[in-house]
Formats: C-alpha cells, sequence, structure tokens
C-alpha cells in the first residue's frame, strides 16, 4: 500500500513516523516548501543567528531513506480523488492509495490597500524567511501588523538587527484575549521595555506604494503615516486550503474530518493545521493550529490507518511561547475572557516580568488552569490536577510539585499560597517544595 | 556597541598585540655570567664557554630565541663531544665522569634555563610594567567589555553568533584540513618526539584507522551521508585565527617554551611572591589560565544573569580554579611541600601514579601521605559516589580546571560541536580507548615501581586488586545491562567485555609469570608516549586550540578517561538524569545545538523522553537555552530506567492503553 503524505511540516512527518513503526507500507511525504523537513517554530532563530538552518532540521538528513520514508518536492496542483492521483506542477502525477493532508496553515490578508506590493509578507514558510532576510540589509524601519505570537516573534527578529520596529496592535493591550489582563500588562510592557514601538489600539488602513511597486510607509486608521521600508503581516493565520475549495472534499474554514481526522472522502485524512474537526472535545476548538495538535493529530492518524484507530483526543489543552525574554507557559482554560465564575490567585514578581495564576471554578473550586509568565511549571503535574479536577487548596499546597525552574532558582509558591489566603481569609500552608523523586511519586499515585 | 565596549575592545587588541610583540622586544645575549646564571653545573658551564670562546662568539648578542637558540644547541654539541674525550682538568681522579658529562638529554633540559637568563631588554628590566601592559591591560579592557552587559535585559544572549566570523565555524572542508593536518602533525612529530621510534605513532595511527572501520563500516555511518556536522556556508576566518593562535600557544608551551622566554619573565614578579622562585612555562600556563577563568567567568555571570544555576556553577569553577588549581600548589611549593592539586583525579592526573610522584608523597611526610591517600580515595569512592547521587556534572563543570576553561573562555563556542551521529559514534570509540589507554598506562607503571613481594602491596596483590575491580565493575555494568536498566547497543557492550577480558587475562598471566613488563611494553615509553599524545597533544593542542574550530568541549568529550570513568558511572548507576517536560517540545533545536558535547538533546526532548547520557556534563545550558522551558537538570532515584527508554507514552491514550511512540 502507497500512503502519500501532503505536506512535511510536524503533523505529516508525525504520521510518517508513526506509519513507519506500526506498518510497513510504501511512505511518500511531498512538500513544495522545502527537501527535508523543519522546525517552524524556529525560523526565527536562524535570523537572528541562534541557529543556522541546518540545525533547525530534527533529523539528519540520512534518516528518511533509513526509515525508508520518500520524499518528494513539489507543489501539487490538483488532486485526483476518483483516480487518486496527486497532480504535480510541473506536469507529473503520483497515485496512491491513502492519502494524509498536512498542508499547514498561510497568513491572513485582509484585503488592506497595498497588500500585495513588494517588501510586505507574512512569516510562515522558510520562503518568507528568505525574503525577510533579503529585505533586512539597510532597512530603516519595519511595520508589523497584528499582534499575535508570530508578530512578537518578527519584532524580536528585527529587534535583534537593530532595525527600528513600529508594532501596530488593533487590541488595547497585547493580546487581551488570550491573555488574562495582568500578563497581557507584562508583556505590553516588557515589549515597550525593548524600545520597540508598541502601538496599541491601532489598526492598518493602507500601505503606501513607492512608485515602483514597493512599500514605502504604512498609514494607520487614525490616518498617521509612519515610513517603513518593511511591512509584516501576523495578523492571524487560516488553513492552507484555497486550491481544494471546489473539489469533493468538504471544507469549512478548514478540511472537515471526524474523530480518526478522516475526511468526507474515503481513504483521505487531513490533521495539522488545516485540519478542522467537526465534533471536538469539549473546551476545545475546531482549528487548533499549533504544533502540539499537529504532532498529536499525526500520532493519532498513524494509528488509523495502520489498523489500532483511536480516536484523537489531545487531552487538557497546553501552549507555550516566549515573548522576547518572557517564557509563557498555560494549561487548561486560562484566557482574556474567563467565565464570571472563574477566579484566579495571581502572583506577580516584584521586577515584573514573571508570575504565575492559577484559575479555578469558584462554585465547584475545582481547578481549571494555570498561566506561568517567567516560570516553568511541570506539564504531566498540571494534567493530572487538571484532569483529576483536583480542588485548587490541595493544589495550592502541593504547588511546589509543579514546579520546573532549573536549580536554585527561587521558588515563588509560598508566595501563591500567601496571595490566596490573603484574598480568601484562609489559613493554608505549602506542604511541597520543588523535587522531581516528589513529582514522581504523585504522578505514580503515591502522593 | 556601548562606547565603553570599543574601548575595552581596543585596548584588549593592544593588550594582545603587546604581549605577542614582547617574544621579539628582547635580546640574547651569551656571556660567562649569564650561563652560570642559568646552569648549576660548573664543568658544564667551563666547556660551553670554552666552546664559545673558541668560536669567537663570547659575549655576541642575539636579536632573536630563534638565532640564539642554534647557536645554544651547537655550543652545547660541542661542549658535549669535548667533554666526552677529554675530562676537565681540575676533575678528581676518582670522581664520576656522569658529574661531568653533558649528554643531550641533559643539554636539552639546560635549554629554556639558558634563554631565559640570556634575555636582555625591556620586558627582563621591568617585568612588572610590561605584566601591566600586557596582562594587566588585557583584563582590564576584558572587563571594560563585559561589565556594561549587565545592564541588558536578562535572557539568551546568543544574537548574530552565527553570523559572526569568530563564532560562526568552519565549513566542513576547513574544519577536515585542520582535522588531518593536526592528526598528521600530531603523529609526524611524534616519531621525532619518540627519538624517531615509529612504534608508538605507528600503533596509533592503526587504532585511529581501526575506529574509522568500525564507524563506517561496523556502525554503518559509511551509509548514512551526507552527516549532519557543525558547517556554516561560510568559514569564519576571526574563529580559524584564533583556532591558530591558541594551537600555537600551545604548541611552544609545551614543546618549545624556550621561544616565550619572555612571557615567563613578566611572570616572574607574581611567582617570586607565591611560591619564592621563578616562573617556569607552568607557572606562566597556571597564572593566564586561572585570569581568563576569572575574565571570562565575570562574562558568564553577565551573560546568565538571570539564571541562578549558571552563576553557582561558574564561581565554583572560578573557585576551584584559583584557589585549588592555582594558588594552593604554589603556596605547597613555598612551604617546601609537593605541588599537589587537591581536585586534580588520576586518570586525568595521570602522573598521580608515576614512581616519581609517589616518591615525592610518599617522603614529604603526613601531609604527603594524606595527599596519596586522599587522590586514591577520590579516584575509588569520590567519582562513583558523588556522581551516584549528582551526576558527572559534579566534576566536569563545577569542579575541573578543564571544564573551567571550556565554560567560561570556551562558551563563545560551544555551538560549534558537532551533533552528527558520526560524531557520537567516533565519541564513544575514542575516549573509551583513552581510558583504557590510561589504564595500560598506569597499570603499566605501577607494575613496574612495586617491589615484586617483600610489602603487602607487591605487584602480585596489585594485579589481583585490579583483577577484581575490573571484573566486579564489568559484571555490575553486564547486569544491570542484560536487566534492561540501560540502553546500550550490544557492540559496545561486547567490546568493553572483550576489552575487560583482555585486560584480565594479561593481568592474570602476569601474576602467574611474574614477568617483568606489563602488556610487554615497557613502561617508559607507554607513559611518554602517553604525555605526549594524550596530555599534551589532545589535551593542549586539540582541546583548547580547537575551541572555535570544533566546539569548546573536544577533549571533554573526545579524549579526557576520567570524563570516560565519570561517564560510565552517570550512565549504568547515578540519580541524575534531564527530564523532559511532557509534550512541551517545539523540536526548535536550541538545546542540541547549544550542547558542547553534542548531545542532540532534541532528539530525546521531542518525544518526551528523558535524557540520561555518558557525556552530559550537566552544564545546564541546554535547559537555559530553551524557549519553551522543557529541560530540567535533576535527580531521583525513582524511575530513570523506565522514562529515559526510547518506547514512551507521550500523551493522549495512555490510558487506553495505547502505545505512543
Ligand atoms: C514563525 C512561527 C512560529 C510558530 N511558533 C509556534 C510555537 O511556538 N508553538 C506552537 O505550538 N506553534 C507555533 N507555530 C505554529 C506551528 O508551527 C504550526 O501549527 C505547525 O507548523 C503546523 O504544522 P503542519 O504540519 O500542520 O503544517 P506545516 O508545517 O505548515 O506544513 C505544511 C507543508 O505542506 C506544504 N504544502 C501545502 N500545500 C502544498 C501543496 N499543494 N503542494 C506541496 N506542498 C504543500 C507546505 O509548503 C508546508 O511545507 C508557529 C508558526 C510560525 C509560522
Ligand atoms: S545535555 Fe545539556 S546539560 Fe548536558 S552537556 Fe549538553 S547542554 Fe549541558
Ligand atoms: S530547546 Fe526546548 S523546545 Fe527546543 S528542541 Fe530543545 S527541548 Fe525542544
Amino acid at each position: 500500500m502507497h500512503i502519500a503524505i501532503l505536506g512535511n511540516g510536524i503533523s505529516g512527518i508525525t504520521a510518517a513516523r508513526f506509519l513507519r513503526k506500526l506498518t510497513d507500507h510504501q511512505i511518500t511525504v511531498i512538500s513544495a516548501e522545502t527537501d527535508h523537513f523543519f522546525s517552524r517554530t524556529a525560523l526565527m532563530y536562524v535570523y537572528m543567528g541562534h541557529m543556522r538552518y541546518e540545525d533547525i532540521k530534527p533529523y539528519e538528513d540520512w534518516f528518511w531513506e533509513k526509515n525508508r520514508i520518500d520524499l518528494k518536492r513539489g507543489y501539487v496542483e490538483q488532486i485526483d480523488f476518483e483516480q487518486k492521483q496527486l497532480h504535480f506542477r510541473k506536469g507529473d502525477q503520483l497515485g496512491y492509495d491513502k492519502l494524509i493532508l498536512a498542508l499547514g496553515s498561510t497568513p491572513n490578508k485582509f484585503g488592506w490597500p497595498g497588500q500585495d506590493l513588494q517588501g510586505v509578507r507574512g512569516l510562515y514558510s522558510y520562503q518568507d524567511l528568505e525574503y525577510m532576510e533579503a529585505h533586512s540589509e539597510g532597512l530603516e524601519r519595519a511595520v508589523i501588523v497584528g499582534g499575535g505570537l508570530i508578530g512578537i516573534e518578527m519584532a524580536e527578529m528585527f529587534h535583534s538587527r537593530h532595525i527600528p520596529v513600529t508594532f501596530l496592535v488593533r487590541e488595547s493591550v497585547y493580546w487581551n484575549a488570550v491573555l488574562p489582563k495582568e500578563e497581557s500588562e507584562m508583556v505590553t510592557r516588557h515589549i515597550r521595555e525593548h524600545g520597540i514601538d508598541l502601538r496599541l489600539s491601532t489598526e492598518l488602513k493602507e500601505i503606501v506604494d513607492d512608485g515602483q511597486g514597493r512599500a514605502c510607509a504604512v498609514v494607520t486608521g487614525a490616518g498617521e503615516r509612519i515610513d517603513c521600508g518593511y511591512v509584516g503581516l501576523t495578523a492571524g493565520v487560516h488553513p492552507n486550503i484555497g486550491w481544494l475549495k471546489d473539489t469533493a472534499l468538504e471544507t469549512d474554514k478548514g478540511i472537515l474530518v471526524d474523530e480518526y481526522l478522516q475526511t468526507n472522502l474515503p481513504d483521505v485524512y487531513a490533521i495539522g493545521d488545516c485540519a478542522q474537526i467537526r465534533h471536538p472535545k469539549p473546551g476545545r476548538r475546531p482549528i487548533e493550529a499549533v504544533w502540539y495538535t499537529g504532532r498529536m493529530m499525526g500520532e493519532t492518524v498513524a494509528h488509523a490507518i495502520g489498523g489500532q484507530p483511536v480516536e484523537y483526543d489531545p487531552g487538557v489543552w497546553f501552549n507555550s511561547a516566549k515573548f522576547m525574554d518572557i517564557e509563557y507557559q498555560v494549561y487548561g482554560d486560562v484566557s482574556g475572557r474567563m467565565p464570571d465564575h472563574y477566579a484566579s490567585v495571581y502572583w506577580e514578581h516584584a521586577d515584573g516580568r514573571k508570575s504565575i495564576r492559577i484559575v479555578y471554578d469558584q462554585n465547584t473550586q475545582e481547578v481549571a488552569g494555570f498561566n506561568l509568565m517567567g516560570v516553568r511549571y511541570r506539564h504531566e503535574v498540571c494534567e493530572r490536577w487538571l484532569a483529576q479536577k483536583a480542588s485548587v487548596e490541595a493544589v495550592l499546597q502541593n504547588l511546589g510539585l509543579a514546579n520546573f525552574d532549573p536549580e536554585y532558582y527561587q521558588q515563588f509558591e509560598r508566595e501563591v499560597v500567601a496571595q490566596y489566603n490573603k484574598q480568601t481569609g484562609r489559613h493554608l500552608k505549602l506542604r511541597q517544595k520543588r523535587g522531581l523523586s516528589r513529582a514522581l511519586a504523585f504522578l505514580r499515585g503515591r502522593a | 556597541m556601548h562606547t565603553l565596549q570599543k574601548i575595552g575592545l581596543a585596548l584588549f587588541a593592544a593588550a594582545l598585540l603587546l604581549f605577542i610583540a614582547t617574544l621579539g622586544l628582547e635580546k640574547y645575549e651569551l656571556s660567562e655570567a649569564r650561563l652560570t646564571n642559568a646552569i648549576d653545573n660548573t664543568y658544564h658551564v667551563d666547556a660551553i664557554v670554552a666552546a664559545a670562546k673558541e668560536e669567537g662568539i663570547l659575549g655576541n648578542t642575539y636579536a632573536s630565541s630563534f638565532s640564539f637558540v642554534p647557536v645554544v644547541e651547537d655550543l652545547f654539541r660541542e661542549a658535549g663531544a669535548n667533554l666526552k674525550t677529554t675530562p676537565p682538568a681540575n676533575f678528581p681522579e676518582d670522581g664520576n665522569r656522569a658529574d661531568y658529562e653533558l649528554p643531550s638529554w641533559k643539554a636539552e633540559n639546560y635549554l629554556l634555563p639558558v634563554v631565559k637568563k640570556a634575555s636582555t631588554g625591556p620586558v627582563s628590566d621591568q617585568p612588572v610594567l610590561f605584566w601591566w601592559l600586557t596582562v594587566g591591560l588585557g583584563i582590564l579592557g576584558g572587563l571594560l567589555y563585559i561589565l556594561p552587559k549587565f545592564n541588558l535585559i536578562p535572557g539568551i544572549k546568543h544574537d548574530h553568533l552565527y553570523h559572526r566570523s569568530l563564532t560562526r565555524g568552519l565549513r566542513l572542508s576547513v574544519r577536515g584540513f585542520f582535522l588531518g593536518a593536526t592528526i598528521l602533525g600530531v603523529l609526524v612529530y611524534g616519531i621525532y618526539y619518540m627519538g624517531k621510534d615509529y612504534f608508538w605513532p605507528g600503533i596509533t595511527l592503526l587504532i585511529g584507522l581501526l575506529i574509522t572501520g568500525l564507524v563506517f563500516w561496523v556502525q554503518r555511518s559509511a551509509w548514512r551521508t551526507p552527516a549532519k556536522s557543525a558547517a556554516p556556508d561560510l568559514t569564519g576566518w576571526l574563529g580559524v585565527g584564533a583556532g591558530l593562535y591558541l594551537i600555537a600557544f600551545y604548541v611552544l608551551l609545551y614543546w618549545s617554551p624556550r621561544h616565550i622566554t619572555s612571557w615567563m619573565l613578566l611572570a616572574d614578579p607574581l611567582s617570586y611572591t607565591l611560591n619564592g622562585g621563578e616562573a617556569s612555562q607552568w607557572f606562566l600556563y597556571g597564572m593566564l589560565y586561572t585570569l581568563v577563568i576569572l575574565v571570562m567567568g565575570v562574562r558568564m555571570f553577565a551573560k546568565y544573569m538571570h539564571n541562578k544555576y549558571q552563576q553557582i556553577r561558574t564561581a565554583s569553577v572560578m573557585f576551584f580554579q584559583t584557589a585549588f588549581a592555582f594558588l594552593i600548589p604554589e603556596i605547597l611549593v613555598r612551604l617546601n611541600y609537593p605541588y599537589y592539586d587537591f581536585k586534580n583525579i588520576w586518570p586525568l592526573n595521570y602522573t598521580f601514579f608515576f614512581d616519581w610522584n609517589l616518591d615525592n608523597l610518599i617522603n614529604s611526610g603526613g601531609l604527603g601521605i594524606f595527599m596519596l591517600g586522599w587522590g586514591i580515595a577520590l579516584i575509588l569512592l569520590g567519582v562513583p559516589i558523588i556522581t551516584y547521587f549528582y551526576g558527572k556534572r559534579w566534576y566536569c563543570s563545577w569542579v575541573c580546571g578543564c571544564g573551567g576553561l571550556a565554560e567560561t573562555m570556551g562558551d563563545p563556542y560551544r555551538q560549534l560541536s558537532d551533533k552528527s551521529l558520526r560524531a557520537w559514534q567516533y565519541e564513544r570509540w575514542i575516549i573509551h580507548a583513552v581510558l583504557v589507554f590510561a589504564v595500560i598506562m598506569t597499570m603499566g607503571v605501577l607494575y613496574s615501581y612495586l617491589p615484586k613481594n617483600e610489602v603487602w602491596f607487591s605487584r602480585g596483590n596489585f594485579l589481583l586488586l585490579m583483577i577484581f575491580t575490573l571484573a566486579g565493575a564489568m559484571g555490575y555494568a553486564w547486569y544491570r545491562w542484560r536487566k534492561g536498566g540501560v540502553d546500550i547497543g550490544a557492540t559496545g557492550m561486547y567490546v568493553g567485555l572483550g576489552v575487560t577480558v583482555l585486560l584480565i587475562g594479561i593481568s592474570g598471566y602476569h601474576w602467574a609469570t611474574e614477568s617483568e613488563q606489563f602488556f610487554f611494553l615497557s613502561s617508559g615509553e607507554t607513559r611518554q608516549w602517553y604525555g605526549f599524545l594524550i596530555g599534551s597533544a589532545f589535551a593542549g593542542v586539540v582541546g583548547t586550540g580547537f575551541y572555535p574550530l570544533m566546539g569548546n568541549r573536544v577533549w571533554c568529550r573526545f579524549g579526557c578517561p576520567l570524563a570516560a570513568y565519570l561517564g560510565l558511572v552517570q550512565r549504568f548507576k547515578s540519580r541524575f538524569r534531564i527530564t523532559t517536560n511532557g509534550g512541551q517540545c517545539i523540536s526548535c533545536g536550541n538545546c542540541s545545538t547549544y550542547c558542547e558535547m553534542g548531545i542532540d538533546v532534541r532528539w530525546y526532548a521531542q518525544r518526551g523522553q528523558d535524557i540520561v547520557r555518558s557525556s552530559c556534563v550537566g552544564c545546564g545550558v541546554c535547559s537555559a537555552v530553551c524557549p519553551r522551558g522543557v529541560l530540567r537538570l535533576e535527580n531521583s532515584s525513582v524511575d530513570i530506567d523506565e522514562r529515559a527508554t526510547e518506547v514512551r507514552a507521550l500523551h493522549i491514550s495512555e490510558e487506553r492503553g495505547v502505545e505512543l511512540y
């Protein structure tokens, strides 16, 4: 059997690796972007000189041949689902028995005037990075439009090259849909602390043509003109499925799939950023364009095809990012607009770059989420508490179990407990400090 | 760049240039007074002076050490020949010929003092001034460059490392050239070093080829092309320059110190203050080494303002270098005790069991005996016990001097370590081969040192002790492996078993036959070659000279026999591991890139596997640079085998019993 995987990102590659472990089928991974799988999340480090492109490839180039995973570079223009044929732009074709679509995303453009000028580009692909690199020489200012995770990465990238950055964000503080108020404010402060010209509540109206098809400035919603040589469009992404719209494949925003990641067509699956789950698990969204879900879907689809089907269940939500120098981790249900019956214990360090937030349900006392800034927590421990719906007081008293900061780092769990006591008038005491043995004992159900 | 930093850089560059220039500032005078000053044997002085008079060059002054040294060597030869035929006039009838004869090995020892004492010029006139103008100014420049960094916002400071010529690394071809040229150079010079004897360089070459064969064909690296390497598209020539400079420094230091006497001169005042004597090349080296660790240690504090682990660890290596490796030994010498570095452990400290060292310790009273006992206790108890609790990091990145230099001066180059599987395969063969070499060499030396019987610790009992130790260690490793406790390839285990059995067999043979030479080798030659190849060429020339070429831990990773020993303990029985934080890894590669030991940390982290690798020195940098907080260095006896196994349920389907890999 021949399994074709379209897309060599994390989801497609994970599927290929697991299929190789579980089956003996012929596997071909196809991509137009690069010959080999690389870590998209690490593109920024190549630009900043922390790593070379070579270093962001998680596997050595011989790995694929050794594991009998065929790689094909080429752009697929059309899929003949009836005949099970992929049609490449170059004119060649490739047949398949089963097809996994792992097409990824593409940056949003909202019809801004000038959005297709030279020097205007999102940051998603390797080619986008090359484009950015090619336009950086002599660049006097860059404007970044859209305050998400990629926007702040792009700001950090230009900043590392001492290129002044103006960062236009529609919201009144940075990323406040996802981050609670205090954390949003912390990141906002941090961006400014780095000397980045952050413009809140500012929208892009148009991008100005210099007369030769190149961007030379942007005009904001308020009519202000900002001269610049590069405009980064980072206002989110959407599934990269435009070219599949008028086919037999059922799509909405993404490609619609069931619990086994199968599309409406037989032998066709979709995973990763491009997949839209028809019936997401409670608390989860139909499209979750993050690395981790791509990886889990890759594992799941391989099991489905490999004859050991498991339902796709991403478990407790988690994510992480880094806002310049502030690491961010989240477990469970935390957002900028939390339901009214949620309360949280929030502690922030005096340096304004670290904080711990624990969200819980006021009615049931069940813990609902953890939000960490500049502090690391153990994934497995937080996940266990969330899955068990542990009570916030039990969590607080054992909070040290979750601490994952390096050795000798100051531990702030006591402060979190004190904050809770202050808020509620209770007298809890921290019973557990950081330590692997204790955490493992807890995970094995012995504490 | 901050103005202060520019000034600092300029000062540093000026100091460095002047430091090099001091080698040319001195002239060398050939006079009777200076010769008398350098050589304590009057017969020799007289003969050399006579030879110089005959040549009509007594009182001449030479412009450089390079023109002076050949002249002196000629005089030594002449004097030696003259003394051989005609004994000195004033020599007593019944005297021993050895008192006046001047064979070439004795003459060789005179070379350095003669050159140093002949030196005349600004440096010998004003050593203190020149110390400040070179070393002092260098420190000042370095600090001025570093201090403004304390004002930056704390965070990872790796911007542009791969854009800079100094830290970018070498193209594979250039790196290959350096590696090849160095190996060839060492082997060819080795023939000369061993007195035109091809045996040892030949054996070394053979073992090198054998290892290459094993890696390429048995372990199938030949099929794994292209191997990933730490090679950029463009070579950083500044890095090449830095590497060449360091290599040249070590070559001069080890094999031609007579050309760097100016540097010893400017270290003299400090040497007199500390140990009461003048500076040897080793004092000079110790002084520079310590100062570099101190200044670059401050740089580490600035770089890792936000990371307590890095700060404490750096403070620790700074302390151990300054106190244990530099000051205490010098003070001991001043007090007429043996030179002893309390933290240097055999087999890194490969001279520990040499006859002269043992004699020296045994004859130095209570303190000497304590040193002997302490050294042995560190080997037999310290290493296994502390490594069991904390991993090899307690030594490699907290205490060791080589590690100290690698973690401070070498920090800007850590990304250049090769992460390919091929490099890892080479690493395991080479480092364990060095360990075996160290064991054989030391056993040979001890064997010939120990009396045949007379005392209880005789040759025979020593061999029995070794047999039991080797058998016990191997037996335990085998048991752990068979139980599935450690994930190690069968090839490695079988070769390890084979080598151990061979060593036990040979020991048994010698025990039974009481033959003269251990392992059929001359212990003198074995240790001479070990000192040359491992002690000098590998640890020094390659170990440090290759920082800008192949990363800062080339020695620690490929060569250090103590690291091999610590690593075996860490791999087979230790509570230390690096835990991976669930599924948070984004495979970005920062951890692997900045692992100085070339461990592909990401390989494990992205699968949720804990990392238990014998080579990990626990520097903690992978954990520091991870942008997603995935890695943590931890100690615990719980669960280490299970969490480090290759197949590990990651997350979602664990409960339902489907194992995800
Ligand atoms: C700069 C950046 C930073 C990010 N950081 C994070 C982060 O920190 N954490 C996180 O969780 N997520 C992050 N993400 C998101 C994460 O990278 C994506 O969710 C993930 O890469 C999606 O993987 P995928 O396999 O679904 O698709 P992709 O990685 O996008 O792979 C799809 C591949 O398919 C190819 N392809 C598509 N159509 C065709 C065709 N017709 N013919 C041939 N080839 C085709 C594409 O060229 C592409 O190579 C980041 C994304 C970016 C861009
Ligand atoms: S694995 Fe991490 S701690 Fe170990 S040597 Fe490498 S970077 Fe240092
Ligand atoms: S640095 Fe962290 S996120 Fe990146 S590959 Fe390593 S463990 Fe994973």
